[in-house]
């Protein structure tokens, strides 16, 4: 019988399959884990007595609470939050005791967890991965089922390498046609937040198919699996192609020499086969959309860039995110007024996605009301960028060029927007606070963020380009 | 973690739609190493102004709230992260289940892992329960039924091994330990991956 790639992915992982009464008992390949949502978890396998069963399956970094100014990551400036201090040294302690290869505040390889895994060969076709991040789902890019899961389960995995779970439902998101010049995947995966809606996945496993997503490079499937949460759903998963191969050929830590034959005949066997069923599908056609921006407190509230803001009459929870945002019903977003740009994060935070923003930018400055920040996603990403001089290229447009973290997209390490504030941002949540108390989030391209951050209004790219 | 037989509580009634993780407890509040206090910062965005001071007209603070163990909520609650905080904040709060026409999965996972129950009902039920909040409702999780204010009883969904853990008291880390040889045979032959 024809399978999806979920279910060849599910069933190669089942210790043993769910029954009636029982969940299926699944194996983790690949265990990434961060300081914000370890802890509670290291204290239970303490409490308990248990060994972390496969250090060797689980690699730990820091991202979430870390500071991105140089001074504070390599020099001798203290980081200013005390308890953001303590949860690190916690993941320092807990890895050391346990003998988890931690890739520590200076190293070379530090860097967001979805943005490392990949880059360095660990995020590979056909793996289970799980991580206590939502955000999780980005790895499902390369044809691997990754999710995000909680602190107990964080626990769970490191004493078992296994997962409890019941077997989602398989949903096909076909994209046919191809991008235009100037829209990106960010504004793909935001038009199928808006049209399946924020809840439109819950309870499923997407995979993205179709003209458009075959086209895409692998930081952009990236992009796009990274926001599978965003609309509920429990992952996102591309299937894997040459493209994926060659990406992973060049990465240090990819299996060599005849174990890297294997790995990709293996791979080969992966893509949903011909005939296959899924339980839900939508289609939509790339080549008509436009650079997306959002209006609201959540990602499915969003509009193309020269569209208006809608009117919901009488619906009070709409009515109160415009409220919220400073928006009225009917205006366009286009010159709205910006006063912070971030271009950074597990979504955007890749080399692709600061060429692009340092397209826009070369030779030319930013509005002199903006603040911007540019955040690498990884320490990799950043000796890459420097390497080709795209850091000269924002730092002389005025923006700040920092160290490697999760940064202003979730605000816990100080980067954050003020209130009543607007920003243009990369990431993947315009939840009201997420950036900081009374934040207004608008999410965009990295090519919309810097072509907003030049005029200090919203601005459409391709004006610019 | 404590044996859940039944609830029985009057509501307290949250109607926006797509409450998400990050409003149940904001991310600066994740730095903490610890699960315990974490009621205090629930909805801290909603419930204190920036000064600190609560906000008189959040439901939370109104004395109508006091006691209230069950959160009805509009429909999607818990989307966003995957921060365990979300359903911690709750427990601790002392919040021991949540009613809503959808619920995020991973915030769902989480809750059945600490004792707090996720309850989704259909559309009919939520908006009656979102119309009449202070209601008071009866949760008997052996029988997987809600007894509403005027005797009426409606089923709800739960996964069967999540129900028998919680009418038990067991966690689930006790059965996947008892799967140790399987895993280990599993080990052996896909090592490849």
């Amino acid at each position: 019988m024809p399978k999806t790639m979920f279910q060849k992915v599910w069933e190669q992982h089942e210790v043993a399959a769910e029954t009636a009464d029982t969940p299926a008992v699944l194996f983790i390949d690949l265990h990434l884990i961060h300081e914000v949502t370890t802890p509670q978890a290291f204290d239970v396998l303490r409490q308990r007595q248990l060994p972390v069963r496969r250090t060797d399956r689980t690699l730990a970094t820091m991202d979430h609470s870390t500071p991105t100014r140089t001074e504070q990551v390599f020099g001798g400036v203290p980081v200013a939050n005390t308890a953001a201090a303590r949860q690190v040294q916690q993941l320092q302690s807990n890895c050391a005791a346990a003998g988890i290869e931690l890739l520590d505040m200076r190293s070379s390889l530090r860097g967001i967890v979805h943005i490392i895994g990949p880059e360095l060969g660990l995020t590979r076709p056909g793996r289970t991965i799980v991580c206590g991040d939502s955000h999780t789902s980005t790895h499902g890019a390369f044809g691997a089922l990754a999710f995000g899961i909680g602190t107990t389960e964080v626990g769970h995995v490191l004493a078992t390498q296994c997962i409890l779970q019941r077997k989602p439902r398989t949903f096909a998101i076909n994209v046919d046609q191809k991008l235009r010049p100037g829209v990106t995947a960010k504004d793909l995966v935001l038009a199928i937040i808006g049209q399946i809606g924020v809840e439109g996945g819950t309870g499923h496993v997407l995979e993205f198919r179709g003209e458009a997503i075959r086209a895409l490079d692998m930081e952009s499937r990236m992009t796009v699996c990274n926001m599978s949460i965003e609309a509920g759903a429990r992952a996102g998963m591309i299937a894997p192609d040459e493209t994926t191969y060659s990406y992973l050929a060049e990465r240090p830590r990819s299996p060599s020499g005849a174990a890297w034959e294997r790995a990709v005949e293996r791979w080969r066997a992966l893509p949903t086969d011909a005939g296959a069923t899924f339980d839900r599908e939508h289609t939509l056609d790339a080549a008509v959309l436009e650079p997306m921006i959002t209006y609201g407190t959540h990602p499915g509230m969003v509009i193309p860039i020269n569209g208006s803001v809608p009117d919901r009459k009488g619906d009070p929870v709409f009515d109160k995110a415009l409220a919220y945002m400073g928006l009225r019903a009917g205006q366009p977003l286009r010159d709205q007024p910006v006063n912070v740009v971030f271009i950074g994060s597990c979504t955007n935070g890749r080399l692709a996605d600061l060429r692009g923003a340092a397209r826009l930018l070369r030779g030319r400055r930013i509005a002199g009301n903006v603040r911007m920040l540019v955040v690498p996603g990884s320490q990799q990403v950043k000796a890459a960028a420097e390497a080709e001089g795209l850091d000269r290229i924002f730092i002389d447009a005025g923006a700040e060029w920092r160290e490697s973290g999760c940064s202003m997209c979730i605000g816990m390490n100080g980067d954050t927007v003020a209130r009543g504030e607007y920003s243009v941002s990369t990431s993947n949540r315009n939840f009201e606070g997420r950036q900081g108390a009374g934040a207004r989030t608008l999410l965009a391209s990295p090519l919309t963020a810097a072509a907003s951050a030049i005029r200090g209004r919203v601005t459409d790219p391709r004006e610019l380009l | 973690m404590d044996r859940i037989t039944t609830i029985r509580s009057r509501t307290v009634v949250l109607p926006a739609t797509n409450i998400d993780t990050d409003q149940i407890i904001p991310a600066r509040f994740l730095t903490t190493t610890t699960r315990l206090g974490l009621g205090r910062q629930l909805f801290a965005d909603w419930r204190y102004a920036p000064d600190g001071s609560p906000k008189a007209d959040f439901i939370l603070n109104q004395p109508a709230a006091a006691g209230c163990q069950v959160l009805v909520a509009g429909r999607n609650f818990g989307c966003g992260s995957s921060r365990e905080h979300a359903p911690w904040a709750l427990l601790d709060y002392g919040i021991r289940a949540v009613i809503s026409s959808e619920i995020a999965d991973i915030f769902r996972n989480n809750s059945l892992k600490n004792g707090l129950l996720p309850i989704v009902v259909d559309e009919t039920t939520s908006q009656w329960l979102l119309a009449h909040p202070g209601s008071e409702i009866l949760i008997d999780l052996a029988s997987t039924t809600l007894q509403l204010a005027d005797g009426t009883r409606v089923a709800f969904p739960i996964d069967p091994f999540a129900r028998y853990c919680l009418l038990n008291g067991i966690d689930e880390l006790g059965f996947l330990l008892q799967q140790q040889e399987r895993i280990a045979a599993y080990e052996r032959q896909h090592e490849d991956n």
